[in-house]
């Protein structure tokens, strides 16, 4: 074998004769190698969000949530009469007492309303709670506590601050043992809890939850000081919502049992309503499963890209490397005359193959590489354009838009041997034909 | 004396289907170390295809050709190319240096294929700067076959069938494309090399050419139609 790095710069060289030619051929390559790049990575990051996803709303989590309606089925009740939907306790109770296979159900009620310290004034959302809570949305507390089963069964008047409810209301005091002025009502502040980042959104149903706008009060407490219908006042116009949980968490024994108990009480709910466009079930196990299909659909499109960019890449670095031989005859019968064995000059020509096929190689994962960036372009340009104001149409378009591709590190290795293997295997016939030449034609050749 | 090259009655024959065509009809020669040989006759005279055979680059249908102390007839195609790599130089009417190389990548072209593959050491650097230097390369080493003129290819040409020290100097014509006075320079130095004790076989039809060879081989037919000394 001779000298490998002088083989590879002499091959180089003589790649370097015709540019343009060289970096047309390479295309192929490049575009081939980083659509494998790029296609494990888009797999990866899809994963990877879903699983932090799951992870956040606990995969053996099915979270059911009220759904408003959509307005057509208001204006059937009239104007001024009051829209009924939702989760009942009803629900909660049947779920809750006849699912054998759910440990623990957790329900709360939520709103909008605004809440004064002082003459400091904010619009905090509601939430009112039992004492998993905390623990199932992984807040923590940073001073206090937070809300007791105690609390609940006395409707003591109390509540727990989110942290930027307390920085808002309470900009340069500490919160606990002061008290709250919620609608009408005062409230006394047994605790804060630590920053959480906000949750993505989950499915089509939810949008993101930011928890650092919250005040937690107890769930009992919430339903003799409020009630549970809602009357929103605003200009020129009246609107009352009744409406009795806004979630319901239920926690099921184990994961091999989620789906089906998701059907189960898919079925069971159809006991207090009529249709199910007032609540909506998420079951954050099946968005896993949803998420990896999402996954398989875009391996199979950018694994066909690949391969088709990698076999026409191939081809045409193939065609080229033959238009070379016939080109550089001359040079081939040179060599053979100067004591160029057949096997160095297939080495010399497949050399040369492996050089272009593998830069092309090295520069698709640099591309690659920056599908990160691109994608995050044209998700950009897509939910500009298509989504209309970012809401997104489909469930399609909603993974994607959530996509964040992460480049998968053994890809890099794999994509470099990939176009190195098709510099093998298109360049050993235009390189044998080089050889088998007969060096005293080759020499005669113009 | 003892011989260089030794051609014993060889045949060449091509079969061209319908025919066969016989370039070489038996032709014997000896080439003795030193000598200075100038192959003469018209075309289809089969000068070429002795000369081919000679360098090695093709093997004979019948007879024996012996280059220092080996018969090659029937060596495999690997062999023929070590023969030719490490016993005979080329020197081509055309030059045929490769383009994209410079003068001392050309240079350098016979050693990448010696036996075993060694790399090039800092010794060979210095010999092929030295070649480069006999045969008055001196300052153009780092250009490129395009830059030089015909005369200098034609150097760049010896220097690379000196480098690897062959016993026997093979020049295809080696003053076809060159002007008078380049063609004498370039015979002087042939003549040099062959003043320095190495074999040259040379094909020519240019009698000026050829009346600077030791003797001269006339060949018509296949076969050689006379042998001696300018004008013969």
């Amino acid at each position: 074998m001779p000298n490998l790095l002088r083989t590879i710069q002499l091959a180089m060289k003589s790649l370097m004769l015709h540019k343009l030619r060289a970096g047309l051929t390479m295309l192929g390559m490049v575009l081939g190698v980083s659509s494998v790049i790029a296609m494990l990575a888009i797999g990866r990051g899809a994963k990877e969000q879903a699983q932090k996803q799951v992870l956040k709303l606990g995969a053996t989590n099915i979270i059911i949530r009220s759904v408003k309606p959509p307005p057509e089925s208001a204006v059937n009740s009239g104007g001024a009469s009051v829209l009924r939907y939702g989760l009942l306790r009803k629900d909660y109770d049947l779920l809750n007492k006849t699912i054998p296979t759910i440990t623990q159900a957790i329900p709360i009620r939520e709103l909008n309303k605004a809440a004064w310290h002082r003459h400091h004034e904010i619009t905090a959302r509601i939430v009112g709670c039992t004492a998993d809570y905390l623990d199932i949305n992984h807040l923590n507390m940073a001073q206090g506590r937070f809300i007791t089963d105690d609390d609940r069964q006395q409707k003591k008047n109390i509540a727990v601050l989110a942290s930027g409810t307390a920085d808002e209301l309470f900009q340069y005091e500490n919160p606990v043992r002061q008290s709250v002025k919620i609608g009408s009502k005062f409230y006394r502040i047994v605790g804060v809890t630590i920053p959480r980042q906000a949750s993505a959104a989950i499915g089509g149903s939810m949008s993101g939850q930011d928890y650092n706008q919250d005040i937690y009060i107890p769930l009992e407490t919430m339903r003799v000081r409020m009630g549970d219908l809602n009357i929103d006042r605003t200009a020129g116009s009246f609107s009352s919502e009744y409406w009795e949980l806004s979630q319901v968490t239920l926690r099921v024994d184990s994961q091999d049992r989620v789906v089906e108990t998701a059907n189960v009480i898919r079925e069971s709910m159809k006991q207090n309503h009529k249709t199910d466009s007032d609540y909506a079930i998420v079951v954050p196990l099946e968005l896993l499963k949803q998420a990896e299909q999402m996954g398989i659909i875009f391996n199979v499109v950018l694994g066909s890209i690949a391969a088709i960019s990698l076999l026409v890449g191939g081809i045409g670095i193939m065609n080229i490397m033959l238009a070379t031989v016939t080109e550089r005859t001359r040079e081939i019968g040179i060599r053979r005359a100067l004591g160029a064995r057949r096997r160095d000059i297939t080495i010399q020509f497949l050399t040369e193959t492996i050089v272009l096929s593998g830069t092309g190689g090295i520069i698709g994962i640099l591309l690659g590489l920056s599908t990160k960036y691109a994608f995050a372009g044209i998700r950009t340009f897509v939910e500009s354009f298509i989504f209309e104001g970012g809401k997104a149409g489909s469930d399609f378009a909603k993974m994607f838009s959530e996509m964040r591709p992460e480049p998968v590190p053994w890809s890099l290795p794999l994509a470099f041997f990939i176009s190195v293997g098709i510099g093998i295997i298109f360049g050993i016939y235009p390189a044998r034909a080089a050889a088998k030449l007969d060096p005293i034609e080759a020499l005669r050749h113009e | 004396m003892k011989l260089a090259a030794q051609v014993i009655d060889i045949q060449k024959h091509y079969d061209l289907g319908s025919v066969v065509v016989k370039a070489l009809r038996g032709v014997s020669v000896d080439f003795p170390h030193g000598d200075f040989v100038a192959i003469m006759g018209a075309s289809g005279s089969g000068k070429s295809t002795l000369l081919n055979l000679l360098g090695a680059l093709d093997r004979p249908t019948h007879g024996e050709y012996i280059i220092g102390g080996r018969p090659v007839s029937s060596i495999s195609d690997d062999d023929l190319s070590a023969i030719r790599n490490e016993m005979i130089g080329f020197i081509f009417q055309s030059y045929n240096l490769i383009p994209q190389y410079t003068v001392i990548e050309n240079i350098e072209v016979p050693l990448h294929y010696r036996a075993g593959y060694p790399s090039i050491s800092a010794k060979d650097r210095k010999h092929i700067m030295e070649l480069g230097d006999m045969v008055g390369l001196g300052d153009r080493m780092d250009h490129r076959p395009y830059q030089l003129s015909g005369g200098q290819q034609q150097r760049v040409a010896i220097a690379r069938a000196l480098v690897n020290n062959p016993q026997i100097i093979l020049a295809d014509e080696p003053t076809g494309n060159l002007d008078s006075s380049t063609e004498a320079e370039i015979m002087e130095i042939l003549c040099n090399l062959n003043a320095e004790g190495r074999t040259i076989i040379m094909v020519t039809h240019e009698n000026s050419v050829a009346k600077m060879a030791k003797r001269q081989i006339f060949m018509k037919d296949g076969i050689v139609a006379g042998e001696g000394f300018f004008p013969g």
